[in-house]
């Protein structure tokens, strides 16, 4: 059901003056500060696989420098990579000729940025309709349909301002507006709501998400923000110093961390909150309690077990039927953290 | 010791033999070429008197509507309309409406050719740093060498007249249009070149959608200075037959004439405060998206 959109395959990038030459030191297995101490080269992506589901939100989180923003903008090749491949659809995006590529931004990919990247000359009306107008689109219809998404995003009213006559949230509405105005299956979006503050943040979030139950688009998200990656992503990939060190669903990242920088990236997360019923419940036909959906978040759940008074519950999936049951014990145990022992004794 | 006290110099007969083949060089080259350049330039030369004689002909009444006309058109400022009435008013009152009219011509057709080669060498600029590495010098000397040094060879080449003086003016006045093209071009925000880019505009899209609208206001800085400096030649180019505001000031220089030559410098300082007020108006105008609230 849920084919593969986009492709990453081996892919890496070397920013400096003679990037081929530093490649073969990286082959040979040179570290990024190995890399910049003796050939004076950055190594910005190291060997990255990933496999992007079709109408999925991808997220890619990584603190700044980990590449992120670079690996997004392969994907539209607003960077050339220097070595491997991006394979969206069964075509490679880097063999691409110029107009080819240029078809595949304008139909396929489109962007959203950080810091909006509106054009400040145009109104709110031209900017939606930017990526219509690109196409050779005229422009009484592009300005018509872009109508629809400058009202699905809340701006209805405000199409004959300049992005500088509104607030940040605003502009994000716009370059959101602007990027599902050309109809692209894939929605690149580089930390694109990074820049706002949070109550504002968790708005764009719910548009996002509403749109989506709606539109079914493979998003691409970048993100550093660890709350954002996990209430929005299907998938998450987190990296660092260029390299994916781990990819999987929200809930396997934060019961399976891979390593210590996880770990500690996850330890100030409200487990209770993001961990859901399916992640820790045991098969089986028939159970008693209360009843719960597959997605209850752990402390819903606990919340029933506790008003019902019992110990256990069942687990019933989207057509009603119980698959499962959940224990108290195992809901409890999952809440806490895995790992401590560096903490010390809580009691003293 | 000598050979401390003394520069080494070239001997004083190379250097003369030096000096004759440099003229005699360009001699024979205006001599060959000279013609051929000059019919090049007819069509320019055609313009030019017809323009003036439109300015000097049409009845004054006329010409004041129209220099009000667009000064509102400009500057959307009354203020800025009735003074530009009364400035010419004055101008004319005082016997140097013909003078005026005459420095406005070639003015004109100055900024426009400035325009013309300017913007697109600007433009050029902007997209291959090797260009502009090749073009700034060129532009610093045009700016810096005297110019009555450029006007030895173009005086050999083309004689005394109107189109010579057109280069001179222009070789003066151009450099700051192309500057000013190439710098906002490059100053426009590297994110929203790569929303466009993102949204796969093509090289043309991206200039004319994007590049040149942000650097308009530059651009029209870029006009400004150069109208500024057109009219600050318009004296050197009347020593080398341009009719205008500069003839009577030369008189004056010549002569000592007080009177002739401040009310003749006077009037050239009028038209240069009206045309930067009318055009750094406009160019406000051109930026007032860039402005919060209220401007809609």
């Amino acid at each position: 059901m849920t084919d593969t959109k986009i492709e990453i395959r081996n892919l890496y990038k070397v920013f400096g003056s003679n990037p081929e030459a530093a490649m073969k030191h990286v082959h040979a297995g040179f570290s990024k500060q190995d890399l910049l101490d003796q050939h004076g080269h950055v190594l910005g992506l190291r060997d990255i696989n990933i496999k992007i589901k079709s109408k999925r939100i991808q997220v890619i989180m990584g603190l700044s420098g980990s590449g992120k923003s670079t690996l997004i903008r392969h994907i539209n090749r607003l960077i050339e990579p220097t070595e491997g491949e991006v394979i969206v659809d069964g075509d490679n995006v880097m063999a691409m000729s110029i107009e080819e590529l240029r078809d595949f931004r304008r139909h396929k990919a489109s962007m959203v940025f950080q810091r909006f990247g509106l054009l400040p000359h145009r109104t709110v009306s031209q900017n939606v309709a930017y990526g219509l107008s690109i196409q050779g689109i005229g422009e009484g219809e592009a300005t018509e349909r872009s109508q629809r998404w400058i009202d699905r995003v809340g701006l209805a009213g405000f199409e004959q301002h300049f992005p500088a006559q509104l607030s940040g949230g605003m502009q994000q509405r716009v370059g959101l507006a602007r990027a599902l105005a050309t109809d692209a299956e894939i929605l690149l979006m580089d930390e694109a709501f990074s820049a706002l503050d949070p109550l504002i943040r968790t708005d764009m979030q719910n548009i996002l998400l509403d749109l989506q139950e709606e539109l079914h688009k493979t998003i691409v998200f970048i993100t550093h923000d660890l709350d954002e990656a996990l209430r929005i992503g299907d998938e998450i990939s987190i990296l660092r110093d260029g390299e994916v060190i781990q990819q999987g669903d929200p809930q396997s990242i934060i019961m399976k961390p891979a390593d210590d920088y996880i770990s500690d990236f996850i330890k100030d997360i409200n487990r209770g909150r993001v961990l859901e019923v399916r992640t820790i419940m045991e098969k089986a036909d028939r159970a008693t309690g209360p009843k719960m959906g597959i997605k209850t978040p752990l402390e819903d759940a606990l919340q029933q077990l506790v008003n019902a008074g019992k110990d256990s519950g069942v687990v019933i999936g989207d057509d009603g039927k119980t698959i499962g049951k959940i224990s108290m014990v195992n809901a409890i145990a999952a809440m806490a953290r895995p790992d401590r022992g560096d903490e010390g004794p809580r009691y003293k | 010791m000598e050979f401390f006290s003394e520069f080494p110099e070239l001997g004083r007969g190379d250097l003369r033999d030096f000096k004759k083949a440099v003229d005699f060089g360009f001699r024979s080259f205006s001599r060959a070429y000279g013609e051929g350049i000059e019919n090049f330039f007819d069509p320019l030369l055609q313009f030019m008197i017809w323009f003036e004689r439109l300015l000097i002909n049409s009845p004054w009444p006329i010409i004041l509507l129209v220099i009000a006309g667009l000064a509102w058109l400009g500057s959307r400022s009354w203020k800025l309309v009735l003074g530009s009435v009364i400035c010419f008013i004055i101008i004319g009152y005082f016997g140097m409406w013909e003078n005026t009219m005459a420095t406005l011509a070639i003015i004109s057709v100055a900024t426009l050719v400035c325009i013309g080669v300017g913007i697109p060498l600007g433009i050029w600029m902007a997209k291959s740093n090797r260009v502009q590495s090749i073009i700034t010098p060129i532009l610093d000397v045009m700016q810096t060498i005297p110019s009555f040094v450029y006007l030895i060879p173009v005086v050999m080449l083309l004689g005394i007249g109107k189109v010579p003086g057109l280069i001179a003016v222009c070789i003066y006045a151009a450099p700051p249009i192309v500057r000013l093209t190439n710098l906002g071009i490059r100053l426009v925000d590297e994110e929203v070149l790569e929303a466009a880019d993102a949204f796969g505009a093509n090289y043309k899209q991206r200039l004319w959608g994007v590049q040149i609208p942000l650097a308009l206001p530059n651009i029209f800085a870029g006009v400004n200075q150069t109208i500024m400096m057109a009219l600050a030649m318009v004296v050197i180019a009347s020593m080398i037959g341009v009719r205008g505001l500069g003839v009577p000031v030369l008189q004056a220089v010549s002569n000592q004439y007080l009177a002739l030559g401040l009310m003749n410098g006077l009037a050239i300082v009028a038209i240069a405060i009206i045309f930067d007020r009318v055009s750094q108006k406009y160019g406000q105008r051109l930026q007032a998206y860039r402005k919060g609230h209220g401007n809609d």
